[in-house]
């Protein structure tokens, strides 16, 4: 059994920014991910960042990564990687697995940090589970990470920054992007994003889905259908392209299980992806023992991701007692005045709305 | 005995292309002369100051969104468009390009005159195109010819 004051399962944005500012009140932390390399999605990410310099703006994610994890490392910061925490018992010990080496054991921590992230939702229709259909950040991780071209001729089902980012980086990575379709009547992310395809020659349909996939050992066809303003299918509106890829980018949903196990109160806010633990301004969940940051506390960005890592992280030097209680209120001020600004505008003010009464408990 | 240079007058617009309130302010920071504010909050939109503007393009590599450009009238007549570029291949002066829209639509060739990557620009080549002055103010991408 490994025992650690605090153990953080995810080494994304959140995780290290945790592990991070734990390390500099001298906290034990221990990370544990289940991917090689620490950064979670940062790592695939090559894009330049918005924001403000506070919220490293104009800095590419992957660096974004290196930055924070190099950071980690410096203060002490302990990783077990290739390693996945498959459960929670009694809310102070992890179960944990590494499938590489077929090891079970045991982590025991004071107090545990949830920063496991999100998975990309699924999009069902006629061929779907044949090969060249997947999701965009599957797609994004085999061009940037592991340098595969999975396809050359890319469609991508939704126009969300991740669909509209995933379609720049296909082209990036000399892919052609036939087209990104959008069921609703308008694009769901950035206009700049959205922009920088467009002047490529890629289209943006909107009110058009993808009907069904087509082919024998993998997408050689797909079928596209028009919608009309109820989002039904208008008849006769089918039309065939030849793809080899489909690239789903349909949204995220927190991955909460372990919190789920932990006993965690959850409450249903479509805004931030749908079941999400309950918790408070310090990022603390209803269970013992449990905090949560990032994308399983509510579908954000990275650089929220980052600040709510911090913010548990507060919450958890004040219960340990390493941070006297007018610092760390403090510390949160500053955090939280950093994160009302990535939350402000159009885009950022329906996730503060949906937040703010969970964070006013 | 010294002779006196006279300072080149360039005729230059800086077109930012930035319409939505999203949290964002590299450009504000780049700019050496203070000619971008975005101010407080930072979801305001950029407002450029064209008096305060040197035209050195430092903002175009610095946004994130590859939302800036720069259309240049030159003494000798020569228009010259400046946009991002963070496409393979590179591009190098003398290139041959072809000049795409908004839309991605093949407006015409040009011919690269600098493309400048240092360190400062993380990997987004600020890129100078001459084209034709009929559609030097419509390039918003450009695609290197390959022969």
């Amino acid at each position: 059994m490994i025992r650690t004051q605090v153990a953080i399962i995810g080494a994304g944005p959140a995780g290290l920014a945790a592990a991070v500012e734990l390390a500099q009140e001298q906290v034990d932390v221990l990370l544990i991910d289940e991917q090689e390399k620490p950064g979670g999605q940062l790592v695939k990410q090559i894009h330049k960042f918005f924001g403000s310099h506070k919220h490293y703006a104009g800095i590419r994610g992957i660096e974004i990564a290196d930055q924070l994890f190099s950071e980690a490392k410096a203060l002490g910061v302990k990783i077990l990687a290739n390693t996945a925490a498959y459960g929670l018992f009694g809310n102070r010990q992890i179960g944990i697995h590494k499938p590489h080496t077929y090891e079970l054991g045991i982590v025991e921590a004071d107090r545990i940090i949830l920063a496991t992230g999100a998975s990309e939702n699924p999009l069902w229709f006629p061929g779907w589970t044949l090969p060249g259909v997947m999701g965009a950040g599957a797609f994004q991780t085999m061009i940037n990470v592991h340098r595969v071209l999975p396809g050359k001729k890319v469609v991508i089902v939704g126009s969300g920054n991740v669909g509209l980012i995933v379609a720049f980086q296909a082209l990036q990575a000399g892919a052609d992007v036939l087209m990104i379709c959008e069921a609703l009547p308008w694009v769901g992310g950035y206009e700049v994003h959205a922009a920088k395809v467009q002047r490529q020659g890629v289209p943006i349909c909107l009110r058009t889905t993808i009907e069904r996939a087509l082919g024998q050992e993998g997408v050689e066809k797909i079928v596209l259908i028009r919608l009309d303003e109820h989002g039904k299918p208008i008849p006769g509106s089918a039309r065939e392209i030849e793809a080899d890829t489909v690239c789903i980018s349909v949204g995220l949903s927190p991955l909460a299980e372990l919190a789920w196990m932990a006993g965690c109160q959850f409450c249903y806010i479509d805004a931030m992806g749908g079941w999400i633990p309950v918790h408070d301004a310090w990022m603390k969940t209803t269970a013992e023992n449990i905090w949560v940051a990032g994308d399983v506390a509510g579908i954000e960005e990275a650089s929220t991701a980052i600040e709510e890592g911090r913010l548990a992280a507060l919450g958890v030097a004040l219960s340990l007692g390493v941070m006297r209680e007018e610092t760390a209120i403090d510390r949160r001020k500053e955090v939280t005045e950093r994160l009302t600004e990535l939350r402000m505008g159009p885009f950022g003010e329906t996730r503060r709305i949906a937040k703010d009464p969970l964070c006013s408990l | 005995m010294k002779l006196m240079v006279s300072k080149k007058t360039r005729k230059f617009e800086i077109i930012i292309e930035c319409p939505e309130e999203i949290p964002c302010n590299p450009c504000e920071e780049a700019c050496p002369r203070g000619a971008i504010s975005v101010g407080v909050p930072i979801t305001n939109l950029p407002v450029l100051d064209s008096a305060k503007c040197s035209g050195c393009g430092l903002c175009i590599p610095a946004c994130p969104g590859q939302a800036i450009f720069i259309f240049e009238e030159r003494e000798d007549g020569e228009t010259i468009v400046g946009l991002p570029y963070e496409m393979l291949p590179s591009l190098e002066k003398g290139n041959q390009v072809m000049l795409l829209d908004r839309n991605g639509v093949d407006v015409g060739t040009g011919e690269v005159v600098k493309a400048v990557s240092p360190p400062t620009y993380s990997r987004t080549a600020l890129v100078q195109v001459r084209c034709s002055p009929t559609v030097a103010r419509d390039v918003r991408a450009v695609k290197k010819v390959l022969k």
